[in-house]
């Protein structure tokens, strides 16, 4: 891939691809915490089923509510009696929790990387819930996220994080504006001399993107993730 | 030139607004509310206008309004007009809809907090469609504040001049634009570009943004009126994907054309002439509806053999019919809804429809 004239953006094909070795290294990398997944979606008969159509899934997972001042990563032992009891047993960095809500209790998130033919980047969808299944109120969501977040959404309500309809699931979730995804991307990967001589972008595609859209909604990626293939 | 966006602007569809029966308090119920709603707009912008009607009806509590048509609730971010031709395929006048004040289905509807809400929905639109045909959102992004205003109450009033005026400095022209200009005196009939007819030389590529909304009909039908109801989400397939231009030199890029490059799948193109093809295959598979003498589709599908599975009987833009081989530049120049997307209802005939099981 010819990264000086590449304008950050990938095809279908190539998110496949990246989504492969996205789901392949966390699995490698973190067993111990829930994986990504691949869900293929089934299609009315007259769409163009040639083309293989899905996206990437992390479901029931709890997110660190990073403060700004000092990072406080506390280990919560998980007795909840819902299937993904299994999930948390051991400690991960993606799981630690810090309980802040009014509610008091344990959020949810369910985590989606949905492709874009639009803008030829990823897309990250989430919704957040409670362990009994409700929604939180866009309110509580946003006294979830890191600071920075809860700061861009004050000062871009309609531009940064607005609920739309997922694409396959027909249902309002939460999605990340990806206007700016394709130019950032490139400037990532421009930084990076190693990554176009090895020929390995693709690869490394969407776990780049992930560290970067992650840090909205607070999910850490491990540093092994990010290490050259 | 300016005629068929006019049509479009000026275009409306009448509805006829009925109070959930759930909510009348009052004897003897309210008289639905008539009001005539502009295609290119969106039904929440209309509640101030039919609110007043019911007010002294409601029962008490916070407004949280939303439409339905026969029980299927009216997701408010798609434009008035393509609901019309989606859910009505038989035109119905005046559309008789039903307004709610409460129970908003919130795991259905995305929320609605009225104007604003609509508004940003059409921006985001506007920032997709601006980055599909030049790659980016900076001309939206970098609006002035007081044009950005001028944009949506433009929109927001219907007003094709002052949209005109603001929406051209977003310089959103799409590919294959030239042939507009070309097309404007002759009738549209299949024609050889050649490399000179475009001043600028630019190779006519590029993406267009559209919106496709495609359902299927096992059993046949002749009549509109004998088509069957939508009625569920789930048995639409909404499809967002730009599509892809690429200039061949010496064919025009036509609106079947696109149609096929997003549903590859029943179209397996043939280079059969006319005479060929139906005697191949027979009569029968070929013949569309015709008989209010709308558009003649039949002799467009002959040139493209569809597949033994599906069979376009219907292609509907701003509630027209166009014919399949208008150059497709035009249809997107002409027929496009203010964030400049093109919306198309497509109806299949499939031989066996499949709903998926969970919603």
């Amino acid at each position: 891939m010819d990264i000086s004239s590449w304008d950050g953006t990938i095809s279908l094909a190539e998110f496949h691809v990246a989504a492969r070795a996205l789901v392949e290294k966390w699995k490698r990398v973190s067993s111990a915490s829930p994986p990504w997944s691949w869900v293929s979606c089934p299609k009315q008969p007259w769409v163009a089923s040639h083309e293989v159509e899905g996206y990437l899934s992390l479901e029931n997972i709890i997110l660190v509510s990073i403060k700004e001042e000092h990072d406080e990563l506390l280990s919560f032992p998980q007795k909840e009696e819902t299937s993904c009891s299994d999930k948390e047993e051991s400690i991960d960095i993606a799981t630690l929790v810090q309980s802040q809500s009014d509610r008091d209790e344990i959020c949810y998130y369910d985590l989606h990387i949905v492709y874009s033919a639009s803008y030829r980047v990823p897309v990250l969808y989430f919704r957040v819930y409670y362990s009994d299944g409700e929604p939180l109120e866009f309110e509580d969501i946003k006294k979830h996220l890191p600071a920075h977040s809860a700061k861009t959404l004050l000062d871009s309500k309609w531009t940064f994080i607005t609920q739309e309809e997922h694409p396959y699931l027909k249902r309002p979730w939460y999605k990340l504006h990806p206007c700016g995804t394709g130019e950032w991307m490139k400037l990532l990967f421009q930084g990076d001399v190693s990554l176009a001589r090895n020929g390995a972008a693709i690869e490394v595609y969407l776990i780049s993107w992930l560290s970067f859209v992650g840090q909205v909604v607070g999910l850490r990626i491990p540093y092994e993730m990010l290490n050259q293939l | 030139m300016m005629e068929a966006q006019k049509y479009v602007w000026e275009g409306a569809i009448p509805l006829q607004i009925h109070l959930h029966e759930s909510e009348v308090t009052t004897l003897p119920p309210p008289l639905p509310a008539l009001i005539l709603a502009p295609r290119i707009g969106y039904l929440p912008l209309l509640i101030p206008h039919i609110k007043p009607h019911f007010n002294s009806t409601l029962p008490p509590g916070v407004d949280t309004v939303w439409f339905e048509y026969k029980g299927l609730p009216l997701k408010w971010y798609i434009p008035t007009g393509v609901l019309f031709d989606l859910l009505c395929v038989e035109p119905e006048r005046p559309w008789n809809l039903t307004v709610h004040f409460r129970g908003y289905p919130g795991n259905i509807l995305i929320p609605c907090e009225g104007e604003d809400s609509v508004k940003w929905s059409f921006i985001n639109s506007l920032k997709e469609a601006s980055y599909i045909i030049n790659g980016n959102c900076k001309n939206v992004m970098n609006m002035s504040q007081p044009d950005q205003v001028e944009l949506w109450h433009s929109v927001f009033n219907g007003n094709l001049e002052a949209y005109l005026k603001v929406s051209s400095k977003l310089k959103l022209g799409t590919a294959g634009h030239e042939y507009s200009a070309n097309l404007n005196s002759g009738s549209f009939v299949s024609r050889q570009s050649t490399g000179d007819t475009d001043a600028t030389g630019q190779v006519k590529t590029g993406r267009v943004p559209v919106r496709l909304y495609v359902w299927g009909v096992s059993e046949d039908f002749d009549d509109l009126e004998d088509a069957p109801q939508i009625d569920s989400w789930d048995k639409i397939s909404y499809i967002n994907r730009p599509v892809e231009i690429h200039g061949e030199e010496g064919k025009c890029f036509t609106l079947l054309d696109a149609v096929k490059s997003l549903l590859p799948e029943h179209f397996q193109y043939k280079s059969l002439t006319n005479e060929e093809s139906s005697k191949e295959e027979g009569e029968d598979e070929q013949k569309v509806p015709s008989e209010e003498g709308g558009e003649n589709l039949s002799e467009d599908v002959e040139s493209c053999y569809p597949s033994d599975n599906a069979e376009v009987k219907l292609v509907r833009i701003q509630g027209i019919e166009p014919k399949l081989e208008i150059p497709f530049s035009w249809v997107v120049h002409n027929l496009m809804n203010p964030e400049h997307f093109l919306h198309i209802c497509v109806c299949l005939k499939v031989s066996q429809v499949k709903i998926p099981s969970d919603g």
